[in-house]
């Protein structure tokens, strides 16, 4: 505006905190943006705000403690959480998992990605305006909710498996259950997909809204969704599989614009995949043991080992040091999909208009606890 | 003396009272709607189904304790808030809820422009709401409405010119009565002046999709963040009495007012049975139902996409609207 | 007597809330006072019994320019005091010109008008062939005033057309 001639008036940029206490800034996210008219010109991401210390805190407990401090991560996807602890550490032990247990770590898995995507879905249409699907989209993760109710007995924290296996086999019917489960699920979602898809308002909404190349993607180190919608191919679970899924066959869903709605179809796509998966699991699940051969007390070799799983944010890794000697890890370090995607905000945000602000939080999808840990 | 100032007092007594009762009411439908749209129940507790959410409301409102910022203007403050809620009333004036004398407060030559200017002083609420807070987000919030207001203010009233063309009159009773004697609805006549209409009432009335001065996940609650207690009631008291007038102006204007459907149809002289202004609030009911519908469905626009359909879309079509119309009108 | 009540109390409010628009030091406070000015003309034109005209000033003049004055004020910051070198005296001259010429135009009005023949000032309105007040209003506008009225339309047009040259250049 002022390239060609000094602007009439002063012009001041105004300054907005949006969060920590804000309703869509999906917890106690700090956003400094700088507005000029409804613009953002810059933005400051500031967090921390539920920093408990877990990584510290881990180094001071015994191993098994530890699965219980990474369901408070990513509070929304616990499951996920233990399944990459338990693995980075088993693979420090070189303990082998059964067949039956692996099988199980990725229902639970695919049910916890299920889980979390609706939570998702649901405050992402929130924040564009779509009040209902929030109601649907919850009214399904409830149903993921009274399964690990019924498998573990809690509902948001699992806590729900153990280093070398699992803790519980599943109870009796439980497979049938989920099998249910499978089928509603798969009814639901053309239900999202008529309140949204094809909605005029949602495709202006989300359509070029915070699009990303899968060059700036790569270098900006994001992962899951968002990577993918911008057509790069990078999926844990078919690069370096983990569980039990190099023996399903699923596809990877691929976006090609890189923009809010290639995520948001990814993300939809992914429920569908995750159904596959369930259901394949279910089929072949094999009978025997669900806790391998681990010693009484956990003492691995001194070393240090990098694992990583796709959590439903994207790449959770752990990395974890022994020194051969003590009862926990000498060093305990996550590399948090959050936190991660949460660097590709503010390249994002920038440009766009506050309202495509809340938006964009919403496609990065983020958990603050696991963003602080 | 009993004609020129007592009756119209008391029409005037009862109608305001008739206006607030029914928006507390409205407010339990619209809830109750909405949850069922989201496969809930809705207000349950109090009363029966909760009927009697729609007084206890009200008097937790009323209870609430009224803040005023301390850096907030407060003549402003105090007034933005009464000038939102008073055009909204004043609109029900030359509101006809039937044929006859009884049913309208007044019946001015020019009211369906009284019914658009008393309307449009309706924004200075919230203009003035979102600056005599003294905050940032009502702030942007009210330069969202007025620009918001203006630009849909200017297609409605363009829209309804077409309509004022085809009916030949600008008083509510005689476009009622113009319905009649050419024995049609004019939203059949004027299809697209009542979609535009109907598009430019949510915009006008700050409701999804275009609900963006209060924009509750982007600018935590607009122009009324700052509010609480009664002050937030009266903005809540103003944005439903909105709803109801613009409900009634859309049922009046393009479905017929208190005429029973196929005025001119003979046969279907029994439906006279009920009366004109049973007639009337089944319609104004209809389109109360079917703001909240939209509200349940569809997300919000953003404010460069709202000016745009505002500016190079609605108020094309309106022109086009009263050209096409006048054509007719000299060839028919 | 009830009309020259009304006239009196409604001038006295008009003039009264004219002085309050330039005297109030909040300009936010003096554009509120403005449209209340606004809507106290037009209240004197429905006295006057032209209601078309008091409701088009209502929908034009304070719904819709005074809202376009209000979202200016707001944007730009006014807490600012006057630079030291603006002396906000500096167009008194060009001011008091300015309100005597205003003056010395009113006065030949009414001298003007004054000394034309009575018979003038009351001539009998031309018949019209429609009845009502936005009918008659159509009528006039549309037979003797109909070049002025298809020059301030092309005036606006034109004043349209520069607006947005104006704008896009600053763009």
């Amino acid at each position: 505006m002022a390239t060609q001639s000094a602007p009439i008036f002063d012009t001041d940029e105004l300054v907005i905190n949006m969060g920590p206490q804000h309703p869509s800034t999906h917890g106690v996210l700090r956003l400094v943006l700088k507005l000029d008219g409804e613009r953002v010109v810059d933005c400051d991401t500031v967090m921390g705000y539920v920093h408990r210390g877990i990584e510290k805190l881990s180094e001071n407990r015994d191993w098994t403690q530890i699965i219980l401090l990474t369901d408070r991560m990513d509070y929304v996807a616990a499951a996920t959480n233990n399944l990459g602890y338990c693995e980075t550490v088993e693979k420090l032990l070189e303990v082998e998992v059964p067949r039956r247990a692996r099988y199980i770590r990725t229902i639970l898995a695919e049910l916890q990605r299920i889980g979390s995507h609706c939570l998702w879905l649901g405050t992402h249409a929130m924040d564009i305006g779509a009040m209902t699907v929030l109601l649907y989209a919850f009214r399904e993760r409830e149903l993921v909710l009274d399964l690990f109710e019924e498998y573990c007995g809690a509902r948001l924290t699992y806590n729900s498996m153990r280093i070398g296996g699992l803790p519980l086999d599943i109870p009796s019917g439980w497979d049938r259950k989920v099998r249910e489960f499978c089928d509603v699920m798969e009814g639901k979602l053309p239900e999202y997909e008529e309140l949204l898809t094809n909605n005029r308002i949602w495709l202006e909404r989300t359509r070029g809204v915070g699009v990303i190349s899968a060059r700036d993607a790569i270098g900006l180190g994001l992962c899951g969704p968002p990577l993918r919608g911008s057509g790069v191919y990078r999926d844990v679970r078919k690069d370096e599989p983990y569980a039990a899924y190099d023996e399903f066959d699923f596809e990877i869903p691929l976006g090609t614009r890189g923009d809010t709605y290639d995520r948001y179809l990814i993300r939809l796509e992914e429920f569908r995949q995750s159904i596959r998966i369930i259901r394949q699991a279910l089929d072949g699940l094999p009978e025997g043991p669900i806790m391998g051969k681990v010693p009484r007390l956990l003492k691995p070799k001194a070393g240090e080992t990098y694992h990583a799983i796709e959590s439903p944010k994207g790449e959770l890794g752990y990395f974890i040091v022994s020194d051969g000697r003590a009862t926990n890890p000498y060093r305990f370090r996550v590399r948090p999909p959050s936190f991660c995607n949460l660097q590709g905000l503010k390249p994002l945000i920038v440009g766009h208009l506050v309202a495509d602000v809340v938006c964009l939080i919403g496609t990065i999808d983020i958990v603050l606890g696991e963003v602080d840990r | 003396m009993l004609d020129t100032f007592i009756i119209p007092l008391l029409k005037i007594v009862v109608l305001l009272n008739a206006i607030l009762i029914s928006v507390t009411f409205m407010v339990l439908m619209e809830r109750k709607v909405i949850a069922w749209a989201q496969s809930r129940l809705g207000p349950m507790r109090v009363g029966p189904y909760g009927v009697l959410q729609a007084i206890v409301d009200p008097i937790k409102l009323i209870l609430k304790e009224d803040i005023t910022p301390v850096k907030a203007d407060k003549m402003l403050f105090s007034l933005a808030p009464i000038l939102s809620l008073v055009p909204a009333l004043v609109a029900f004036a030359v509101v006809p809820f039937g044929g006859d004398e009884l049913f309208y407060v007044a019946d001015i030559n020019v009211g369906l422009l009284f019914f658009l200017s008393v309307t449009s002083i309706g924004v200075y609420g919230i203009i003035l709401a979102g600056w005599a807070s003294n905050s940032k987000y009502p702030l942007l919030a009210s330069l969202r409405a007025s620009a918001q207001l203006i630009s849909y203010e200017i297609a409605v009233t363009m829209t309804l010119v077409s309509l004022i063309l085809t009916a030949g009159t600008l008083s509510m009773v005689g476009i009622v009565e113009a319905q009649l004697t050419d024995g049609v609805w004019y939203g059949f006549v004027q299809p697209v002046a009542f979609v535009l209409v109907l598009i430019g009432g949510l915009a006008e009335t700050n409701r999804v999709p275009f609900d963006l001065p209060e924009a509750e996940t982007e600018l935590t609650g607009g122009f009324h963040t700052e509010y609480s207690g009664m002050r937030f009631s009266l903005f809540f008291l103003a944005e439903y009495a909105n709803i109801i007038v613009i409900s009634a102006v859309t049922a009046i204007l393009f479905f017929g007012g208190w005429l029973r459907p196929f005025p001119n149809v003979e046969a279907l002289a029994f439906l006279d049975l009920i009366p004109g202004w049973i007639w009337l609030f089944s319609k104004i009911f209809l389109f109360l139902y079917l703001f909240m519908w939209i509200r349940a469905t569809l997300p919000r626009y953003r404010y460069d996409q709202l000016m745009r359909i505002g500016w190079k879309l609605l108020i094309p079509i309106a022109l086009a609207n009263i050209v096409v119309t006048g054509i007719v009108k000299v060839l028919v | 007597m009830a009309e020259a009540i009304a006239f009196y109390t409604l001038s006295i409010l008009i003039l009264g809330l004219g002085v309050a628009v330039i005297t109030t030091p909040r300009t936010v406070h003096s554009v509120v006072f403005l449209v209340l000015n606004f809507l106290c003309v037009a209240v004197l034109y429905v006295v006057l019994r032209a209601e078309f005209l008091a409701v088009i000033q209502i929908l034009v003049y304070a719904g819709g320019i005074v809202v376009l004055y209000l979202f200016v004020v707001m944007l730009v910051n006014l807490k600012r005091q006057p630079e030291e070198h603006q002396d906000p005296r500096r167009l008194a001259k060009i001011g008091l010109g300015l309100s005597g010429a205003m003056l010395v135009e009113l006065a030949a009005i009414v001298v003007y008008s004054y000394s034309r023949e009575p018979s003038s000032v009351t001539a009998p309105s031309p018949a019209f062939p429609v009845q009502g007040n936005v009918e008659q209003l159509g009528w006039l506008l549309y037979t003797d005033y109909l070049i002025p009225f298809e020059v301030a339309s092309v005036l606006l047009l034109v004043a349209m057309v520069g607006a947005i040259i104006l704008a896009r250049r600053e763009l």
